[in-house]
């Protein structure tokens, strides 16, 4: 008898079926080709609910081949519980290697940040994003954005940027700064921080979005330019932690965790990005992201 | 007052102007007017809210457009301004593409450019032409923005000299139109709409909702704006005195059609028509 090896897995390669994989790699392809713009995919079931990762591993499983090496982070962690389990059922389900070495991945998956270390043309960053849409917190209607994505009318978003800074002084979006992707589509870089969003622009690397409650996909290619949106006079920065050292390594210049001790008043920082600073700590050669707000903190420093 | 057509040419041309709300037949537009006292197609049910409304508007001029409620004074400018549809029909603008095009059927894009650049609406509630949860100067920063103007210093600076020429205290530039009075939440309005100097304005019974003292400040206002800026304006209004005050020009509406035209003087002194006659007489 031919044995019959259709019921032998219980799933296939990388979980989601080939035809389904197939439609995402063919929406990811389209959102390569329009950076920034959001492209409307199947978001099928998962064995998690949809809004806690789906849409980060939707694209992974189906970009992830046989010699890939995994990385996965949450908030730069790699050790937490969202990225731990992600991490082994993308393992269970394809047998690929996983890693905690920025530099050895081949696919970082990652929540709400960018690795400090500098990526290269051999990696693909894939995020996991709650909200795709930008421009949802001036407008609820999804008919409305749409339409002010395609004619550009972006005018909404730039008062409400104005109406911060004269409420505070300032304007105080913290995470998921919005940015202008190509001189074309206002674009929400998942809720990482400012620190991170400048290492958006021009980079080496692929950066891939996946949205799975909202289900949309978008990207940002290689040398791509991404923007902060920024006024004439008032300017996009990021956050200074030049004051502040790491209590591991010492180091200054990394996105920092502030972490409240036992006795509840004191707190010490440490570096956020937990396979940089074992990098430090081991005082291994690393290379870190270099932009020019980057650039204007260290030279003030040195001052 | 009467600085208008000596020799100049128009700046907003409206040819045959039609607006109906639901399915109409050849028929519909000569089975309803004023002569049959009716906007409502008796074969389709469709309701005519204007139709063949055609007129010229002259740099600098003022039109008034006057008739009972219903009339469909409102529904010509909001499609002028292209918060409505339109049946049919064209209008010409002379300062976007020489006049040569139909504005009424350009691109979204377009439309949103001319609202920017070219023309102004004031609405009779606030709450239409302003946005509540931004600040006053934030509103007058939209129209601003809208047309590419990135520079906080700069935005504010013209936002406080607008707000001051419509005599709203600069102070209170930061604070929401939801804490304003209502002849100060219109003054806001006017200033957002004059913030790009537009060389058209609309306004649509600007001072309905407010009392007598203010509805005085506010009319004084626009004409001192108007002889100040040149700007050519349509205004609409259910009350004489607002169409004798500040316009040089008239149109009377009922039904939909135009049924009197001419030298506001003119009409108000010797009306022709029976309704204009009505509504002269009624005026108090």
């Amino acid at each position: 008898m031919i044995e019959n090896i259709k019921f032998k897995n219980s799933y296939n390669y990388a979980f989601i079926d080939e035809n389904t994989k197939k439609e995402i790699r063919r929406k990811l392809l389209k959102a390569v080709c329009i950076p920034g713009y959001q492209v409307p995919y199947s978001s099928p079931e998962m064995p998690i609910a949809r809004g806690w990762g789906t849409g980060g591993l939707h694209v992974t499983l189906s970009i992830i081949g046989k010699a890939d090496v995994l990385k996965m982070i949450d908030q730069g962690s790699d050790a937490s519980v969202n990225a731990c389990n992600l991490r082994d059922f993308i393992k269970m389900t394809t047998g690929c290697e996983t890693t905690i070495d920025t530099r050895e991945a081949s696919i970082i998956q990652t929540r709400h940040r960018i690795t400090e270390e500098q990526l290269t043309d051999k990696q693909i960053m894939v995020f996991q994003v709650p909200q795709p849409e930008p421009l949802r917190m001036v407008e609820r209607y999804e008919y409305k954005t749409r339409q002010m994505h395609a004619e550009s009318d972006y005018a909404k978003m730039w008062l409400m940027l104005y109406e911060a800074y004269v409420k505070w002084g300032d304007i105080m979006t913290g995470a998921g700064y919005p940015v202008m992707v190509n001189k074309r589509y206002i674009m929400s870089p998942s809720p990482i921080p400012r620190w991170d969003v400048p290492n958006l622009n021009h980079s080496e690397c692929l950066y891939l979005f996946g949205a799975g409650r909202e289900k949309r996909l978008y990207a940002v290619p290689p040398h791509t330019s991404v923007e902060p949106l920024e006024f004439d006079d008032v300017k996009f920065h990021i956050e200074n932690f030049s004051a502040v050292h790491c209590a591991s390594s010492g180091y200054n210049m990394a996105f920092m965790d502030e972490m409240f001790q036992d006795d509840g008043i004191t707190k010490k920082y440490y570096v956020n990005d937990s396979n940089f600073l074992d990098k430090l700590i081991a005082k291994e050669e690393v290379t870190q992201h270099s932009n020019s707000y980057l650039k204007q903190i260290k030279d003030a420093q040195q001052q | 007052m009467l600085n208008n057509n000596n020799g100049k040419d128009w700046i907003l041309k409206v040819e045959n102007l039609t607006k109906i709300y639901g399915n109409y037949t050849d028929n519909t537009v000569t089975n309803t007017g004023p002569d049959l006292g009716t906007n409502i197609c008796p074969e389709t049910g469709s309701i005519v809210a204007c139709a063949e409304i055609s007129f010229e508007l002259y740099p600098g001029e003022v039109l008034g457009i006057v008739g009972e409620s219903g009339s469909g004074k409102s529904t010509i400018v909001q499609q002028l301004f292209f918060d409505l549809e339109t049946t049919k029909g064209s209008a010409l603008l002379r300062p976007y593409n020489g006049g040569k095009v139909n504005i009424l059927e350009e691109s979204n894009q377009k439309k949103r450019y001319m609202r920017n650049h070219l023309m102004g609406m004031v609405y009779q509630n606030p709450r239409d032409g302003l946005n509540f949860a931004f600040s006053s100067g934030g509103n007058i920063a939209e129209k601003l923005l809208m047309a590419g103007l990135f520079h906080v210093g700069k935005i504010r600076e013209r936002a406080s000299d607008l707000l001051s020429k419509t005599e709203v205290p600069v102070e209170r530039m930061d604070d929401l139109p939801a804490y304003f009075s209502g002849g100060m939440q219109q003054r806001v309005q006017i200033s957002k709409a004059i913030a790009n100097n537009p060389p058209l304005l609309f306004l649509d019974e600007i001072t309905s909702g407010l009392d007598v003292s203010v509805q005085a400040r506010v009319l004084d206002l626009i004409r001192s704006l108007q002889r100040e800026l040149g700007v050519a304006m349509i205004v609409v209004s259910h009350d004489l005195s607002v169409i004798r005050m500040l316009t040089d020009r008239t149109l009377v509406l009922k039904n939909g059609r135009i049924v009197e035209r001419g030298l506001t003087d003119q009409i108000l002194q010797d009306p022709q028509h029976e309704y204009t006659q009505l509504l002269v007489s009624s005026l108090l």
